[in-house]
């Protein structure tokens, strides 16, 4: 499903071509699939009926640029559309001038808000303030307990007893201001938006409490559903904004669109894992590229400089163009990569890659990389730099000193061949021509565009996708070798 | 091996930025922003009702006259692109997804909808979900039955084994529940408040405990004591990581080894999930075998329509569904009842 979108639009983009600007028709046409992208991706039945007629209006007259195929331009009004909704009145969380800040977290049962609770206050606490937790989910069972686990992780006090979530509530935020916190986060039990009594009951939470903050937190899998329940939570809460959960799904998360598009209010945080740390502020382009299933370069853009020696990886990604590759540059790579985080996450990533090799890269683990890097430890400098040398005897012993088998050998050598050849193909094709590494830098220059907040983010992933294509397309091939894991981790490690 | 390609389209990508950053250095004028509304949508509409048999028929042919025209031009019966924009909408909007709403729209059109629109589109859900729902609480002779539970996070698993555990006690069956949920902070503390509240045994471990570990001993305790069913909780899990999918199916390949066998295998799926229920649903059947659906929170707005989806393209049927928080709320799948809830607001 993944870049699907840009996909059916590039097919009947040859169609719209050779027109000066787009017809009415042709902008119908090419809505058609927008919004079969948009439904696919959950996005409500009349958030996408309303989007598509902004898009529309701002398609409409544009004139056809030179540089961009009509399909290309549907995308990049699309996305920019996206980006403007999902990132207007954006919010900036300000702390009360007479701490504590109150934060109230709502939301439906399951949708993270206790785990969410407690990341909140780990990202407050990161800014450098004193969070302070309250327990009022007194309905399941056991949640309270939930809370107090994660708090003690993050180091955080939890307030809570028995008496009704109303009471915890306002004993808790009094308890903070004693207590001297400058933030404090409520938790409370999940309700259905129908449910007029639970909603009565975090309405009274709420005027207990007079929360600076009220978000609600949606979970980014929630289907046609998502309107209803924000509309509700809104008009009965007044929310401030929303927190959107399970990022790390392989959902496109239209219900954040919805949600967004029927309340008005903007989306501040986004959880994207297991892990307490695995929370941050929300980034509208993001979302969109993903909504459109057109992969998060940015994300990954942002991550490599944050990680990567920038001189190592420009150098051997030179040399990769001419051909000169080494087993010493592909170390070093691997680091770079590795550095990154895992393979799987970043394959995520990438635009453009097809699904068995996002769920091939999933697979790699720690200990396969390990393997790697110790059968090119094993081989002596001469045989990294010319790998032809390498005869049965020299494999045998390299098997020996990394300590895995002949065919591991072979296979790690194999595949740095071919690889060497598709690179030598893509250097020869020259860094302006329209192979990939040509789409490369002009999906860098529309990268260094971006910062100059003239290009929409995800529209390089376009190009990207393009660009990743034919590499992808081998390491689909390549992955029918691979042995399916029976690895199994440690729930700890998750 | 894959490893060298993933390393290098990688490389290549961010290389190519990293230098080509370097070489470029072109400046745009901002680009002026066109004044966005604050709210797409104002008021959010409710679905579309297809009430009643009678009263849909009425909605649908509003335009009776001309319908019957329609009709009586055309050979083989037909059904207006009006009507049809309807049945569209409802199912959409019940999440029912595009593909499988595009399917049963284009064979409305095809057969021209005899029987009228609402009732053959009633024939045509309910013929999506015939598949064969009975379930099993037997194992072969000399093992332990278990019902094994799976789902992404936050779906209900715990509250849905607490609730089964309660409806297998009343109808009279000694019930072990195994806490393997090991991962979030108290689930099994949960779990064993649901045990005290109906009756149930239950066999836990220590946060971080192995969970196929727990499920063995489970299932030795269940064998031991001669009770009759063994409810297996397990972490909620997303399902796009092979590695927790992999320990999925090790903690099922554990309950289903002497003295277990697996006789059910629930995935426990939100009624508000959208069309990652469909990802979910085939995930979950590739590594643990599932051979049913718990559709829980069906008492809220969502419609939980992808079931319809699910079960048409992967032959998942519904077994129990939640209607409510009470101990009483979770009961068996009724396709007629839940395909009226489905046509009706």
């Amino acid at each position: 499903m993944f870049d699907a979108l840009s996909e059916r639009l590039e097919r009947i983009s040859g169609s719209l071509r050779s027109r000066g600007r787009l017809s009415d028709a042709d902008i119908d046409e090419a809505l058609d699939e927008v919004r079969s992208a948009l439904l696919e991706a959950d996005v409500e039945l009349g958030v996408v009926a309303a989007f598509l007629s902004a898009v529309r209006e701002r398609l409409q007259g544009e004139a056809l640029s030179q540089s961009l195929s009509p399909g290309q331009q549907v995308i990049k009004a699309v996305h920019e559309q996206l980006v403007e909704i999902l990132g207007s009145s954006a919010l900036k969380v300000t702390y009360a001038s007479r701490p504590p800040t109150v934060i109230l977290l709502a939301g439906l049962q399951g949708a993270g808000k206790t785990t969410t609770a407690a990341k909140l206050a780990l990202w407050f606490k990161q800014q450098g303030r004193q969070p302070y937790l309250i327990a009022a989910d007194l309905a399941r069972p056991a949640a309270v307990e939930q809370l107090r686990v994660l708090a003690q992780q993050i180091g955080v006090d939890v307030f809570s007893d028995t008496s009704t979530p109303v009471k915890v509530a306002k004993r808790g935020v009094a308890e903070a201001a004693r207590l001297g916190r400058d933030v404090v986060i409520i938790d409370t039990a999940g309700r259905l938006a129908i449910d007029d009594a639970l909603m009565r009951e975090v309405k009274a939470i709420s005027s207990a409490t007079s929360p600076h903050y009220t978000f609600l937190v949606l979970d980014a899998v929630t289907g046609q559903d998502a309107v209803h329940t924000a509309k509700t939570f809104h008009e009965t809460l007044e929310l401030s904004g929303m927190i959107v959960t399970k990022l790390d799904y392989d959902a496109r998360g239209g219900a954040v669109l919805s949600a967004r598009g029927v309340v008005g209010r903007p989306v501040v945080f986004a959880s994207t894992g297991e892990k307490l740390a695995d929370f941050d502020l929300f980034h509208p382009d993001r979302m969109a590229s993903r909504i459109l299933g057109m992969g998060d370069m940015l994300t990954l853009i942002e991550q490599a400089e944050r990680t990567m020696d920038q001189d190592v990886v420009a150098e051997s990604a030179g040399r990769m163009m001419s051909g000169t590759f080494t087993l010493d540059d592909f170390m070093a790579q691997l680091n770079q990569v590795r550095k990154m985080g895992s393979l799987g996450g970043l394959m995520k990533l990438m635009p453009g890659v097809t699904k068995e090799m996002r769920s091939a890269a999933a697979n790699v683990d720690d200990g396969q990389l390990n393997k790697i890097e110790a059968i090119v430890n094993s081989m002596t400098k001469r045989e990294r730099r010319e790998p032809v040398i390498i005869d049965g005897s020299r494999r045998s012993r390299i098997a020996r000193g990394s300590g895995t088998s002949v065919s591991a050998v072979n296979q790690l050598l194999k595949q740095f061949g071919e690889m060497r050849k598709m690179m030598r193909q893509m250097g020869n094709a020259g860094p302006a021509a329209t192979g990939p590494t040509g789409k490369l830098a002009s999906l860098a220059a529309r990268a260094q565009a971006q910062r100059n907040e003239s290009m929409p983010a995800g529209f390089e992933s376009l190009a990207a996708g393009m660009a990743s294509a034919s590499p992808a397309r081998s390491g689909g091939g390549a992955k029918n070798k691979k042995k399916k894991g029976g690895r199994v981790t440690p729930p700890k490690q998750r | 091996m894959i490893v060298v390609i993933v390393v290098v389209v990688l490389v290549l990508a961010v290389g190519g930025v990293v230098v080509a950053r370097r070489r470029s250095r072109r400046d745009r004028a901002p680009r002026i922003r066109a004044a966005m509304p604050e709210v797409l949508v104002r008021d959010v509409a409710s679905r579309p009702s297809l009430g009643d048999v009678e009263d849909l028929e009425r909605r649908l042919s509003s335009s009776r006259s001309l319908f019957d025209r329609v009709r009586s031009l055309s050979a083989q019966g037909s059904v207006n692109e009006e009507q049809l924009a309807v049945v569209e909408e409802v199912l959409l909007r019940s999440d029912v997804g595009l593909s499988a709403t595009n399917e049963i729209v284009a064979s409305l059109r095809e057969s021209g909808a005899p029987q009228g629109v609402a009732n053959s589109l009633r024939a045509a859900l309910l013929t999506s979900l015939s598949a064969d729902r009975t379930v099993r609480v037997r194992a072969s002779e000399g093992r332990v039955p278990v019902w094994l539970f799976v789902g992404v996070n936050g779906v209900g698993k715990t509250t849905s084994i607490g609730k089964l555990a309660q409806r297998h006690i009343n109808e009279g069956r000694t019930v072990v529940l195994a806490a393997g949920d090991t991962f979030r902070a108290a689930a099994a503390e949960q779990l064993a408040q649901w045990a005290t509240r109906s009756g149930a045994d239950i066999v836990r471990a220590s946060e971080g405990a192995d969970p196929g570990s727990v499920v063995h001993d489970a299932l030795g305790r269940a064998q031991a004591r001669g009770t009759d069913l063994v409810l297996a909780d397990t972490a909620g899990r997303r399902s796009n990581s092979t590695n927790l999918l992999d320990e999925l199916a090790k903690i099922r390949r554990v309950a289903d080894r002497e003295p277990g066998e697996v006789v059910e295998t629930f995935m426990v799926l939100d009624a508000t999930t959208g069309q990652n229920a469909l990802s979910q649903a085939r995930e979950f059947l590739a590594a643990a075998a599932v051979t049913g659906i718990v559709l829980t929170k069906l008492d809220g707005t969502a419609r939980g329509g992808i079931v319809v989806a699910i079960e048409r393209e992967l032959g998942i049927p519904v077994k129990y569904v939640g209607v409510g928080e009470g101990v009483d709320d979770l009961i068996v799948f009724n396709p007629e009842n839940f395909v009226d809830s489905l046509l009706q607001a």
